[in-house]
């Protein structure tokens, strides 16, 4: 009997962790580009600042050369729908949403900024070289003060 | 009528401050060539940032404005992405033709308006978020992180330069991102003039053969627009108000 209720207990305990692994952690789609130098984690975990340091630098000092920007986010992490164009934030499965979903925190920038890449966005994305350790270092520097 | 003078920095030397003095000085080399003669070089900065040396500004002919032309309204409306609903209580205003008629003598004008870039905007004074500002090369820009469509600036200004983005907007472009709830009007093409481009309207201006629109920095004596300052007589619309505003008029 007891041999019977761990065997039971095991086979519950499996298929319910499975669920929650599978279904309930989002599902990260692959970006177009290449990867971000500074590691995932760094992203999750500091993107809106860089995006609201940027902001400022772009939009009260001109500055339109910024390490990273909002336009570049949304072209390289564009998710293709069927018809093979970028999907809208409004649609089920762009990159934030699926995350933001997870975590319950609503975005804003979508209110005014395009949530789809501008025309030629791949072009952007052929702009830019990765940035290097230093250049991201200086920039975090930036970011923090 | 006589406004101070456009030179910022000689009317209101605290508006630039110790940080953008070394900005916009940075690169500058000096070489003594002879006792007294100085050559001074201007290079270019590792950042375009917004000069505090600068005053961006425009020059508009009116005599040069043909009243069936629209092409500057339609080369903003193309650049960044706003429409016209036909509801011109509602529409976008980032620039708009006017006809004028004077009442005694008849003369018909017609003239592009939009905003004035002042020198002392006053929907920058009223704003209560500091939304409303003025850069350092003299733009006036809405940032609409901190806007909240108060809508006090489009009362304050004097030129209804200004509009209310009434209804949710998509397929923004990414260099005039606008949004439901927030004000908005000319941003001078900042986004084109951040990398040494001219606005949308004064090239469309001069596309269609009228070029009756200038634009360029008015701190800069050597510029076409000083001089054509210095040379014709030209108004800013209500000089009364003293607010200095950086798009000019000649034969108006």
């Amino acid at each position: 009997m007891k041999r019977l209720i761990a065997s039971l207990l095991i086979v519950f305990v499996s298929t319910v962790g499975g669920a929650f692994a599978g279904s309930l952690y989002p599902e990260i789609p692959k970006a177009v580009g290449a990867a971000h130098p500074e590691g995932n984690a760094l992203m999750r975990i500091n993107h809106m600042k860089m995006l609201r340091h940027d902001r400022d630098e772009t939009m009260r000092l001109g500055n339109r050369d910024t390490q990273y920007s909002l336009a570049e986010c949304v072209a390289c992490h564009a998710v293709m729908g069927p018809d093979a164009l970028p999907i809208s934030v409004k649609e089920e499965g762009h990159f934030c949403r699926n995350c933001h979903e997870y975590a319950a925190v609503k975005i804003d920038c979508f209110q005014c900024h395009n949530s789809k890449p501008d025309e030629g966005f791949t072009a952007l994305l052929a702009q830019r070289p990765a940035a290097s350790k230093d250049e991201i270092a200086a920039y975090l520097d930036g970011v923090t003060q | 009528m006589k406004l101070p003078a456009l030179n910022n920095e000689a009317v209101r030397p605290a508006e630039m401050n110790r940080r953008d003095f070394f900005k916009s000085g940075a690169a500058v080399a000096s070489v003594t060539l002879a006792p007294g003669v100085t050559l001074m070089a201007f290079g270019g900065e590792a950042h375009a940032n917004a000069d505090a040396g600068k005053r961006w500004g425009m020059l508009i002919d009116v005599n040069k404005c043909a009243s069936d032309c629209n092409a500057c309204v339609t080369a903003c409306s193309n650049e960044n992405g706003w429409k016209m609903d036909g509801n011109p209580e509602t529409d976008a205003q980032w620039i708009r033709k006017v006809d004028l008629t004077h009442k005694q003598t008849g003369r018909e004008a017609s003239l592009p308006m939009m905003c004035q870039h002042c020198e002392e905007p006053p929907c920058v004074d009223v704003c209560p978020t500091g939304a409303s500002f003025k850069r350092a090369d003299g733009i006036v820009l809405v940032d609409k992180h901190t806007c909240i469509g108060c809508r006090y600036c489009m009362m304050a200004c004097p030129f209804k330069a200004r509009s209310f983005v009434h209804e949710e907007v998509e397929d923004q472009a990414a260099h005039a991102p606008r949004g439901k709830g927030t004000v908005e009007s000319c941003t001078l093409c900042v986004h084109r003039v951040d990398k040494g481009g001219i606005p949308a309207c004064v090239e469309s201006c001069s596309a269609t053969g009228h070029g009756a629109m200038m634009f360029g920095d008015l701190n800069d004596p050597a510029s076409d627009i000083a001089i054509a300052l210095k040379n014709y007589a030209s108004i800013g619309l209500r000089d009364d108000l003293r607010l200095n505003p950086g798009v000019r008029y000649t034969n108006l």
